[in-house]
């Protein structure tokens, strides 16, 4: 057992772990963030003019099929052995489930809302931002989660391009038949996903409080 | 007419996706301070009608003017918010309270939090609504706390027109009358000039000052007061689409004061049995009512005479149920048809005796 894991060597790389952590992190921030910024407008366009969503959607299927070991082998000679290679493979994978779940959400906000607005005098800006995207916030956000769950997982492949967060432990271990390494990575890699899956559920409910049946809510 | 407050002339909607125009050459005046309710088989082109107004609906052709204004010349986001507007769904902001629900329209126009404040006081005092309610969302409230508060909402910068379109469609059957009780209510007050869409004939013989029964394409098959509609409706379409009862609903309409009562058999308690019995054969009934100097004190039998020398010595026996001037004919009918004299008593404010009302009288009042 004292083989399998060993303790001392994890305190040992006490420093290495939290930087790997810190790295992981970063780069599932950065892929998230990029990929939302793309999503949003997309998928508002994409959910006006609907003859555009099935192109869409063929294409970031495409994207997201593509094994990432072999995208990360195309991109190599083009953007080198860095963060933009990594961050070309994690923000594609996103924009499936992000521009999904915007057009999803969008398409589920209560027509009779957006009529009522309407009929009331909201330009289509105002119905964009006041009515339809913070009805669409559910929809989104649980497209995010999915999606930051998604790209955690896959920072560890990225190890291999020398960009790996926590993956760059199991990377060591594997290299070296060193079992501790390749645990430890494949553990911080899980908690870390659990970790934001419920933070992100967290603010999730923050964010839409009208959704909060009446018992919830003070008296 | 000069006061006419929405105008449409030669209007026509053609539907991208249909050979037949959904509103074919509509011309109609709504008048300021009326209800006009748009009533007819769903598909008749009533709320295309009625959306062309605040342009969520672009006519293809003709002209429609909003208080002296072609819409088609104004900001129809401008036009909007100048218009109240109330559908069925209601269609509360889901996201925002009820408070702030009710303050859209003003918040659109830039008032300050005071005057928000001051003014949502007023509407959900006007409404009835409970101020409780005004943290909430719209999720937590009943059907008809969102019917008032979706009216709430129109009102909310007091514009002098407003849409309606199935606002009480959706809640069950008696909240939905106290709804449009409500709604008499408030108009008599406000005065606004309303458009209203239903496909509830009674529903529109309750609300309006006129109403339009529309066919295929919008057009008009009669445009006219309530009572009119149901004493001459002008063609078979009227006839079959205002129904069973047409009677019955028009006595509805008509009230006690609008028509001519009969004095009825009267005697004060002072008169002689003898002046009694010779005022209920001048009338052919057998009970006469007790009035001392105005005030009604009850009504004495034929029988509770015998052997009596003086209308002193008897207990006039109460009325089991009056109408008053504001009572409608129907009332008044009801309390004919339940009660063992086979008359209505009608009694103003503080038992002051006006009359009688009977069936013959009533009858004659619908055959005219």
């Amino acid at each position: 057992m004292s083989d399998l894991f060993r303790w001392d060597w994890v305190l040992d790389h006490r420093d290495d772990v939290w930087l790997a952590l810190g790295e992981h992190m970063w780069l599932t921030f950065l892929a998230v963030a990029i990929g939302l910024a793309i999503s949003v407008p997309t998928g508002i366009f994409v959910s006006r003019h609907r003859k555009l969503y099935g192109p869409v959607t063929a294409l970031t299927g495409f994207l997201y099929t593509i094994p990432s070991l072999a995208l990360f082998a195309f991109l190599t000679p083009v953007t080198g052995l860095s963060t933009t290679t990594a961050e070309i493979g994690l923000v594609s994978y996103t924009l499936l489930i992000l521009i999904r779940n915007v057009v999803a959400g969008l398409d589920g906000v209560s027509p009779d809302a957006k009529e009522a607005a309407r009929g009331m005098g909201y330009t289509d800006r105002q119905l964009l931002w006041k009515v339809e995207l913070p009805l669409a916030l559910p929809t989104i956000v649980a497209g995010l989660r999915i999606a930051t769950v998604t790209t955690i997982g896959l920072v560890t492949v990225t190890a291999l391009i020398g960009k790996g967060g926590v993956g760059y432990f199991i990377l060591f271990g594997l290299s070296r038949s060193f079992s501790t390494a390749i645990i430890l990575g494949a553990v911080l890699a899980v908690a870390l996903a659990v970790v934001f899956d419920v933070l992100l559920l967290r603010s999730e409910r923050l964010l839409v409080p009208w959704t909060r049946s009446s018992e919830e809510r003070p008296a | 007419m000069a006061d006419s407050m929405i105008s449409l002339r030669n209007v026509s909607k053609r539907f991208a996706n249909s050979t037949d125009a959904a509103v074919d050459d509509l011309s109609m005046d709504v008048y300021a301070g009326e209800t006009v309710v748009l009533v007819g088989p769903s598909g008749c082109g009533k709320t295309t009608t009625m959306k062309m107004i605040n342009r969520l609906v672009e006519p293809t052709s003709g002209t429609i003017v909003v208080d002296g204004t072609d819409v088609r010349k104004q900001d129809p986001v401008e036009l909007r918010r100048g218009i109240g507007y109330v559908i069925q769904s209601i269609g509360l902001m889901p996201h925002r309270t009820i408070a702030s629900n009710i303050a859209t329209v003003p918040k659109l126009l830039g008032w300050d939090a005071a005057r928000i404040s001051d003014r949502t006081r007023e509407l959900i005092a006007m409404l009835d609504l409970d101020p409780g309610l005004l943290a909430r969302y719209p999720s937590e409230l009943s059907g008809g706390q969102r019917q008032r508060v979706g009216v709430a909402r129109a009102l909310a910068t007091d514009p002098p027109v407003m849409l309606m379109d199935e606002p009480f469609g959706a809640v069950d059957p008696i909240v939905r009358a106290r709804l449009q009780d409500q709604f008499l209510e408030i108009q008599k007050k406000l005065n606004k000039t309303i458009v209203f869409v239903t496909h509830d004939i009674d529903e529109a013989i309750k609300l309006a000052d006129r109403i339009a029964i529309l066919n295929t394409g919008a057009s008009i098959e009669q445009f006219a007061p309530p009572e009119e509609i149901l004493r001459e409706p002008a063609n078979d379409f009227v006839e079959r689409f205002v129904g069973a009862e047409r009677g019955l609903k028009r006595l509805a309409l008509i009230k006690v004061s609008e028509i001519q009562i009969e004095q009825g058999p009267v005697c004060s308690p002072r008169d002689s049995v003898a002046d009694a019995n010779e005022e209920m054969e001048r009338f052919g009934f057998d009970w006469v009512s007790i009035v001392d100097d105005g005030e009604l004190l009850g009504w004495i039998g034929q029988r509770d005479l015998e052997g009596r020398p003086r209308l002193t010595d008897i207990t006039p026996r109460p009325f089991s149920a009056y109408v008053t001037k504001e009572s409608t004919l129907r009332h008044a009918l009801d309390s004919i048809v339940s009660s063992r004299t086979q008359v209505a008593v009608v009694a103003e404010e503080g038992q002051r005796y006006a009359g009688i009302l009977t069936l013959e009288r009533i009858s004659r009042e619908i055959v005219s």
